[in-house]
């Protein structure tokens, strides 16, 4: 009985951040196309709904009522697996953000190990999607993208070691915590940038979506997808996108904290502020995507092996010596 | 505790069954995945234990790079063709052999490894290792890592260092004919280099290329 009853709050829980997360998701797609628009001079989505808001639920219903098709020659069992492998690993690593002071599904230890580990398990997705289709195009996206989310993987976690050191500790908490008297987007500017360029190689937006560039490779890696496994393929990625803003929050912009502890600011909830950050921040990924041409694969492969690498490897080094040089190191 | 010891066979059924999958599938990609299967379920009972930090870090280096590069290199084969030639030849009966020594090589070890261990568990207990329930697993590993074995991981990185270097420079050449993309060419050409503004007269033409 008391298992029983603990199992149901657990879910109750997990019913509760992962409902809004998806709904959030839904509406994060049409404020991405509506911002692309904007920067053209165009409308975007603005028929269902006020605003058009509903265009992404017409769009999943649409999505839910299409077929099915699963081509005769693919790898069947990788094939459907790998769109729930993709949605799965974006929406388990929401687990341990933490929207306020104990307002965490699971305050672990190794908080920022963890969600790493999960974004770097998102390859897989993409590359049982374009094995499993048996095509030259969705293989080509799937080679294409798993380089390019291996590569850029470093640079994030060098990053992310940066801060680890002025935190002294993996959990989240106790990265957004220590980030009470200054945000650490002052003292680690260039590592935001990065790490914001970064994000945006990782979750294969323009200017980096090579994976699936259809100018060359009709849709990459979705190429053979149709219906409601290409909409999980679309929704895991965008959540994954929000996944990213709400990591560059945390590391770097101060997580559930107000801008400044003061008396009209302090009093509004932690997860509002957290939520703020995380639309600020996809919004920037938005005007990426209305303004900047997409790259060349060999100059991508550059920026991420030969300028970034060693540029947040040097960071680390200078971060470390000033901590150490000015006694600032955590003491755990 | 119940709960303990049912997840604890659960993850530990998967890891034994994947584990005889990777050897036991036919298709060299499917047995990738099921050693991906295999190196997750090994972390889950890795932070069972409450080895969290090493656990991620299996996530994080074998499952999100190393098997990786597995699935790359095996997907490029063409596996089905070779797998055909090897099983069906009659010369398979050669890898037999070679097979069973290094298979009793490795059966010995872990016996050896296991039996001195059982024998006498304080034979490795070399430093005054304690678990002090105020440290997290992180700071713990960090303070003897960086303390009594500073030596010996400086001296494995760099040995990490010098194969990585290795591998570069026997997988480098330096090929004729291939056209590359200068990055600092492109970006510093000049109006002046890159056009020419030629009066053409009419009916003649010009040529280009001269």
């Amino acid at each position: 009985m008391d298992y029983l009853s603990t199992i149901l709050q657990e879910i109750y829980k997990i019913l509760f951040l992962l409902i809004p997360v998806l709904v959030s998701v839904a509406m994060i797609v049409w404020l991405d196309r509506r911002v692309w628009a904007f920067v053209q001079k165009r409308q975007g989505p603005n028929v269902v709904g006020p605003f058009g808001l509903l265009q992404s639920l017409a769009d999943a219903l649409k999505y839910i009522f299409k077929e099915i098709i699963i081509p005769a020659s693919s790898n069947k069992v990788i094939f459907i697996l790998a769109p729930i492998i993709t949605m799965t690993l974006a929406l388990i690593a929401w687990a341990v953000i933490p929207f306020g002071e104990d307002q965490v599904l699971a305050n672990i230890n190794v908080g920022i190990l963890y969600i790493f580990a999960v974004s770097s398990l998102g390859v897989y997705g993409i590359i049982m999607g374009g094995w499993a289709s048996n095509s030259k195009y969705p293989f080509l996206g799937a080679i294409r993208s798993a380089a390019q989310m291996v590569s850029y993987e470093v640079s994030i976690g060098i990053i992310i070691i940066n801060v680890l050191l002025c935190v002294g500790s993996l959990n989240l908490n106790d990265i957004i915590s220590a980030q009470k008297n200054m945000w650490f987007i002052i003292p680690l500017f260039p590592m935001f940038v990065i790490y914001f360029i970064s994000a945006l190689a990782e979750t294969n937006r323009p200017p980096f979506d090579l994976p699936e560039a259809e100018a060359e490779l009709v849709a990459g890696y979705q190429t053979e997808y149709s219906g409601m496994m290409y909409a999980m393929f679309w929704l895991g990625e965008y959540a994954n996108i929000l996944l990213m803003c709400a990591l560059g929050s945390i590391l770097f912009l101060g997580g559930w904290l107000p801008p400044v502890d003061l008396y009209p600011l302090n009093l509004i909830p932690g997860a509002i502020w957290l939520i703020f950050k995380i639309l600020l921040l996809f919004i920037l990924f938005a005007l990426v995507k209305a303004i900047v041409p997409r790259y060349r694969y060999d100059q991508l492969m550059r920026l991420g092996w030969k300028i970034f690498l060693p540029f947040s490897l040097i960071y680390v080094v200078l971060t470390a010596t000033y901590l150490f040089y000015f006694n600032l190191l955590p003491v755990i | 505790m119940i709960a303990h010891a049912i997840f604890f066979y659960i993850f530990s059924i998967i890891a034994v069954i994947s584990a005889i999958m990777v050897t036991a599938s036919k298709n060299t990609v499917h047995s990738v995945f099921f050693l991906i299967l295999d190196f997750i379920s090994i972390s889950c009972l890795f932070i069972m234990i409450g080895a969290e930090f090493l656990g991620m870090i299996m996530l994080i280096v074998y499952v999100g790079a190393v098997a990786v590069l597995f699935l790359f290199v095996v997907m490029m084969l063409n596996v089905a063709q070779q797998k055909n030639q090897w099983f069906q030849s009659k010369s398979s009966s050669r890898h037999i052999p070679i097979g069973l020594i290094i298979s009793t090589i490795i059966f010995f070890e872990l016996i050896i490894v296991v039996g001195g261990w059982k024998y006498k568990p304080d034979l490795v207990n070399s430093t005054n290792l304690s678990f002090t329930s105020d440290l997290t697993n992180t700071h713990s590993l960090g303070k003897i890592l960086y303390t009594d074995y500073i030596h010996i991981f400086q001296i494995s990185g760099m040995i990490l260092l010098i194969s990585m270097i290795g591998a570069i420079v026997l997988t480098y050449r330096q090929r004729e004919g291939v056209k590359k993309q200068s990055y600092l060419k492109q970006i510093s050409r000049e109006r002046s280099e890159g056009v020419d503004v030629l009066d053409i007269p009419s009916n003649k033409g010009v040529k280009i290329d001269e």
